[in-house]
């Protein structure tokens, strides 16, 4: 019996490890090709878009897909063209989600090699105020601060920096404790080098992995913010082309018209999804020690 | 003039204060350095050696803390210098080679820009001239194809590849004191030879002072001028190494060169010093080497003061206070 469950679990093991070791070398194209898509569509929108996404025409209204050559997804209530509203929808959450990102890796990277290459009461507070940040829970902090705000794409970026700089500053600074500690680091003490110049050519470069993971991670959950937000009606003004706020919409006519909230929700769960695997793909390739642990 | 020392270690101590304890690694030494000099720290593990050259470098880490004395380099106080100060100081000043090499290159950035980014700090010279220095450089520590090289990244090297590269990088801004942490520990024992040999001749160019720190009486016969015996954070004896070596003045230094093997003797068990070190946050009173002496008697509870043996050569031990 014993004997039996083991060489299954060996059997399963291999298997599971010959199929990591697959994807080791290979690129995962389906994610790169979604990711292709995505950013191609959020360049190219005006060009792409066969109808402006916010035009109105109560004569095509309601046209389920497929029934119009003009309207390939079909429109919706007002009769605004929903494979327009979803490609400026792209250009949407692609504008959103790398602003607030790049602000949030560089907030939280500075933060995060300060913290932990100085050490002390600096790293203690930081660590506090990062601490506490995290605690919050997103979305309603997200809330509070678009309550203020008002809608916007400025605001939507501000409310998700201010919820994922503390990851980035949590996560490298466990980086910079152990790279810090490393000889070189002190090497480069003993000779003299400034503080500045360590951080920036002897540490930073040594956690840049890590800050590509976690970005890649962290794409996924902000684009599912961003969503989350306009769904509830605080991130982008209303009729907007933006796919949480298409799904926001479409609610209220998922049984007639359901075709305005599917092709948003599937567009988030596909670019999500492609992230992750992206993402998950990312830390396999470039950091083995993590992919070890697992 | 010439006889003024570059460096000059006067009743140093640096303690390391954990939540329980106070720690006295370095518990009041005094030393001097003088130009072209190599003076040998020679210890066991553990009894202040390497504490020592962070202090000199006032990189002591962290829970520890210089607390008295002063060390004067070119006649200024070291300890009086602010951060600054020191990072002036260091590098170009004082240097130091650690331990391991393999460690000491920072893995993502090849040699040559290494090299470069000591030397950019206080030369203003373009890019191209400072990577010819470079290729000098390594062309001095004895690097096969130094061009090639500058751009191979240290995981491309061998170890005692890396040991001379990070010599070549400690000496890239002419220090006037190299301090040498066991920098042979992790090498096998050809390569050792050559790079003692590389220090010898870095010395001779650049009439550097070397703090030479070892356990190996081998390298110290070989390196140095002088040497300090350390035992439990205090210099025990202070001699020129030949001195030292026909004339053992303190048991403790007596007990460890009996406990090198010889070539030329052939015993199958090599004399030991019987027991352990005090324990550092735990010292006895008066001598600490008193525990583990076979000579000790009833006025080692008192701290011994310092014997002039010959000139040049002193010991703290009762003994010579009879002797006398």
């Amino acid at each position: 019996m014993a004997a039996t469950e083991g060489i299954a679990a060996t059997g399963f093991s291999q298997l599971w490890h010959l199929q990591r070791q697959l994807r080791q070398h290979r690129l995962p194209w389906i994610p790169i090709i979604v990711l292709a898509v995505l950013l191609v569509c959020a360049a190219l929108a005006p060009l792409l878009a066969p109808h402006d996404p916010r035009q109105i025409s109560p004569i095509n209204g309601q046209i389920p897909p497929g029934e119009s050559l003009s309207y390939p997804l079909g429109t919706d209530f007002l009769g605004r063209d929903i494979l327009s509203r979803m490609i400026y929808g792209a250009r949407t959450t692609v504008i959103i989600s790398l602003a607030s990102l790049l602000i949030g890796a560089v907030v939280g990277t500075l933060i995060g090699l300060v913290s932990g290459y100085h050490g002390g009461w600096i790293d203690a507070w930081l660590m506090r105020t990062t601490d506490a940040a995290l605690s919050f829970p997103t979305i309603l902090v997200a809330l509070v601060i678009l309550v203020f705000l008002g809608a916007g794409t400025i605001p939507v970026i501000l409310a998700i920096v201010l919820t994922v700089w503390a990851r980035f500053a949590r996560m490298i600074r466990g980086e910079v404790l152990t790279v810090k500690g490393q000889d070189f680091v002190t090497m480069a003490q003993i000779a003299g080098v400034s503080t500045a110049v360590i951080l920036w050519r002897h540490i930073f470069p040594n956690v840049l992995n890590t800050l590509m993971v976690i970005t890649s991670l962290l794409v996924g959950q902000i684009i599912l913010l961003e969503a989350a937000l306009s769904f509830l009606g605080v991130g982008l003004p209303p009729g907007s082309p933006a796919w949480g706020t298409m799904m926001s919409e479409g609610q209220d006519f998922i049984l007639d018209l359901w075709w305005l909230a599917l092709f948003p929700g599937l567009a988030i769960t596909i670019v999500v999804l492609a992230f992750n695997f992206f993402g998950d793909w990312l830390r396999d390739t470039l950091d083995p020690k993590m992919r070890r642990s697992q | 003039m010439q006889d003024e020392p570059i460096l000059k270690v006067e009743d140093l101590e640096t303690y390391f204060y954990t939540r329980t304890s106070v720690v006295k690694a370095v518990g009041g030494i005094s030393f001097e350095l003088r130009k072209g000099e190599t003076l040998g720290i020679v210890g066991e593990s553990g009894s202040g050696k390497s504490v020592t050259a962070w202090s000199i470098l006032g990189l002591v880490p962290k829970p520890g803390r210089i607390v008295g004395g002063s060390i004067l380099y070119q006649g200024e106080n070291l300890l009086e210098k602010s951060d600054a100060e020191m990072r002036q100081i260091r590098g170009r000043g004082i240097c130091m080679v650690m331990q391991n090499p393999l460690t000491s290159l920072n893995p993502v950035f090849n040699v040559g820009n290494q090299i470069v980014e000591t030397m950019r700090m206080d030369s203003n010279q373009s890019a191209s001239t400072l990577r010819e220095r470079a290729v000098e450089l390594l062309a001095k520590v004895h690097i096969a194809a130094p061009q090639a090289r500058l751009n191979s990244f240290p995981h491309q090297m061998s170890g005692g590849m890396r040991q001379r590269v990070v010599g070549a990088i400690s000496i890239s801004r002419s220090p006037n004191v190299l301090i040498a942490d066991e920098p042979t520990t992790s090498l096998d024992a050809t390569i050792q030879l050559q790079y003692l040999k590389l220090l010898k001749e870095i010395q001779a160019q650049t009439g550097a002072a070397i703090i030479f720190i070892t356990h190996d009486f081998g390298i110290v016969a070989r390196m140095c001028d002088r040497v300090a015996v350390m035992y439990a954070g205090k210099i025990v004896e202070q001699a020129n190494v030949m001195d030292l070596f026909d004339n053992p003045s303190h048991p403790y230094t007596e007990g460890l060169l009996r406990s090198v093997p010889g070539l030329d003797q052939d015993v199958d068990l090599l004399p030991s010093i019987e027991g352990q070190p005090p324990n550092p946050d735990d010292l006895p009173p008066g001598c600490s080497f008193a525990p583990r002496c076979s000579y000790a008697y009833d006025k080692c509870v008192e701290y011994p003061p310092e014997y002039l043996i010959e000139p040049d050569h002193v010991a703290r031990c009762w003994m010579r206070d009879d002797a006398n």
